[in-house]
């Protein structure tokens, strides 16, 4: 039988959650990295046991983990002591060295003045479709990384912050690439989003970058509201069997694209609202879409203290309201952009985690939930793989 | 023989219990204690200092016999007691307040 592994990023350690293809009892194991803020792990789809993590800390900044045994044990590639004699000769250390490619630049600051590019943390991490060794890592300071090595060392994409970085500002959350996508029928087509920036995509493999951002509105954002860059795209989800339909929650608005982000057009129809972060697809019905609305911009919880998931099955516009087994009042916790997945199984799992530490899970595509877990720390990120 | 004691953090991110023992040959910099520190445990790299720059990560502190060093020049000589070990060189996280 199938076995699920749910990984849990939260405000004070890793969770690796386990259960086989019933997802009716899990195993708990954790807290990793107990302390530290793990802002995303997932798997290699290459090779599900290994797992990337992001582990960080404003006291002493950046550490990249890599799992080789789908949890059981990590390591910082390239500087744990067990490579001390290793092969390749005296550990570097550079597993957390993210410096940005040549002259660092500047992007808009909050006064309106530019503002020099510093390395904060690493959001998310895409392990490549086919290799396990190369990943790509979306940092705040927002620019995009990537290692062929397995982690030991990473290399700006620079041509990113080209693309018209200068204009760039830092939202509230600050300014960080938090979503990258790799199309899987042509893995030189990456799609990346920046809260505060909006959303930008490669065609050749990350040589050269373009914002994709025309259709998006941000009237109250902008004081151009169609402006090319500078929408906060909150999250972009796509189904592998049809990459270049493109679905976003961004700050306020559903979007939907049908060429590969040429054009947008607002899908949020019914919503009671759609402001929100996460978005993501049902993974055998592409026009099958999930998102957890929040009351607005300045109330970051659900309205009127329902944590409801919406689904629409006609990719956005008809939305439904999905509360079986989720708290139905005095509920008021946040959903995070990352903090949303979906399993592979026949009758695809769908699974979120709150601010308040509860990772739900549904095991039918959102008809019910159940609690995984209650009580972590504030969940930042969810990520599921489907072992076979 | 140098004694380092560092926070817990670190202490879990090195893999050791307790201090750390280095040898560094006199005279004795700040900078010679991380350079050697940073070599026996290639881990703690970049959560001190900078990767780049190897400016002291702002919450950061070395405590030296009871002063605060962080501000003084890293290649301002340690005093004896440390050199001797007879005192530990500590690296402490700043104060998160709140």
């Amino acid at each position: 039988m199938s076995k699920i592994r749910v990984l849990v990023g939260t405000k004070k350690g890793a969770f690796i959650c386990t259960a086989d293809g019933t997802r009716r009892n899990w195993e708990i194991s954790g807290p990793h990295f107990a302390g530290w803020e793990m802002y995303h792990l997932k798997g290699s789809p290459a090779d599900p046991n290994r797992i990337y993590a992001s582990q960080t800390s404003g006291w002493f900044g950046q550490i990249i983990q890599r799992s080789d045994d789908g949890g059981k044990t990590w390591s910082t590639p390239g500087s744990s002591p067990e490579d001390l004699k290793g092969p390749e000769g005296f550990p570097k250390g550079e597993s957390n060295k993210f410096v940005y490619e040549g002259e660092t630049g500047t992007h808009m600051w909050y006064d309106g003045t530019q503002h020099p590019w510093e390395f904060k943390r690493v959001w998310h991490l895409e392990p490549s479709l086919t290799d396990p060794d190369t990943a790509y890592a979306g940092v705040e300071d927002a620019a995009i990384f990537k290692t062929t090595d397995g982690g030991k060392t990473w290399k700006e994409l620079p041509s990113l912050r080209q693309a018209k970085g200068h204009l760039w500002q830092p939202g509230a959350g600050g300014m960080a690439v938090h979503t990258i996508i790799i199309d899987p029928k042509n893995p030189k087509r990456i799609y990346i989003a920046i809260s505060a920036a909006g959303a930008f995509r490669t065609d050749d493999g990350g040589q050269t970058w373009k914002p994709i951002n025309r259709g998006l509105k941000s009237q109250y954002e902008l004081p151009d509201p169609d402006a090319e860059v500078g929408h906060c795209v909150h999250r972009i989800a796509l189904h592998p069997s049809r990459p270049d339909v493109l679905f976003m929650q961004k700050h306020w608005d559903i979007m939907r694209s049908d060429n590969a982000g040429g054009e947008w057009k607002e899908v949020s129809g019914n919503l009671p609202t759609d402001f929100g972060f996460p978005i993501e697809v049902h993974f055998h019905e592409p026009e099958t879409i999930y998102v957890v609305p929040i009351t607005s911009d300045s109330l970051h919880y659900p309205p009127d203290g329902k944590l409801r998931v919406y689904r629409s099955k006609t990719g956005g516009n008809e939305w439904e309201a999905l509360t079986k087994g989720l708290p139905q009042k005095d509920c008021y916790v946040n959903v995070l952009r990352d903090a949303m997945a979906v399993d592979t199984l026949d009758e695809c799992g769908v699974y979120f985690g709150t601010t308040n530490g509860t990772v739900y899970c549904s095991p039918d595509g959102g008809d019910s939930w159940n609690a995984i877990v209650r009580d972590l720390p504030g969940v930042l990120s969810v990520e599921v793989q489907t072992l076979k | 023989m140098i004694r380092v004691v560092l926070p817990f953090h670190l202490r879990n991110l090195a893999r050791v219990d307790g201090e750390v023992v280095l040898e560094v040959p006199a005279p004795i910099p700040v900078a010679a204690v991380l350079d050697a520190l940073e070599a026996k445990y290639p881990a703690l790299r970049g959560t001190i200092r900078d990767h780049g720059t190897l400016k002291r990560r702002p919450f950061i502190r070395f405590f030296v016999c009871k002063e605060d060093w962080s501000l003084e020049p890293t290649d301002k000589l340690l005093p004896e007691e440390i050199v001797c070990g007879k005192e530990p060189f500590l690296v402490v996280g700043a104060m998160a307040g709140g």
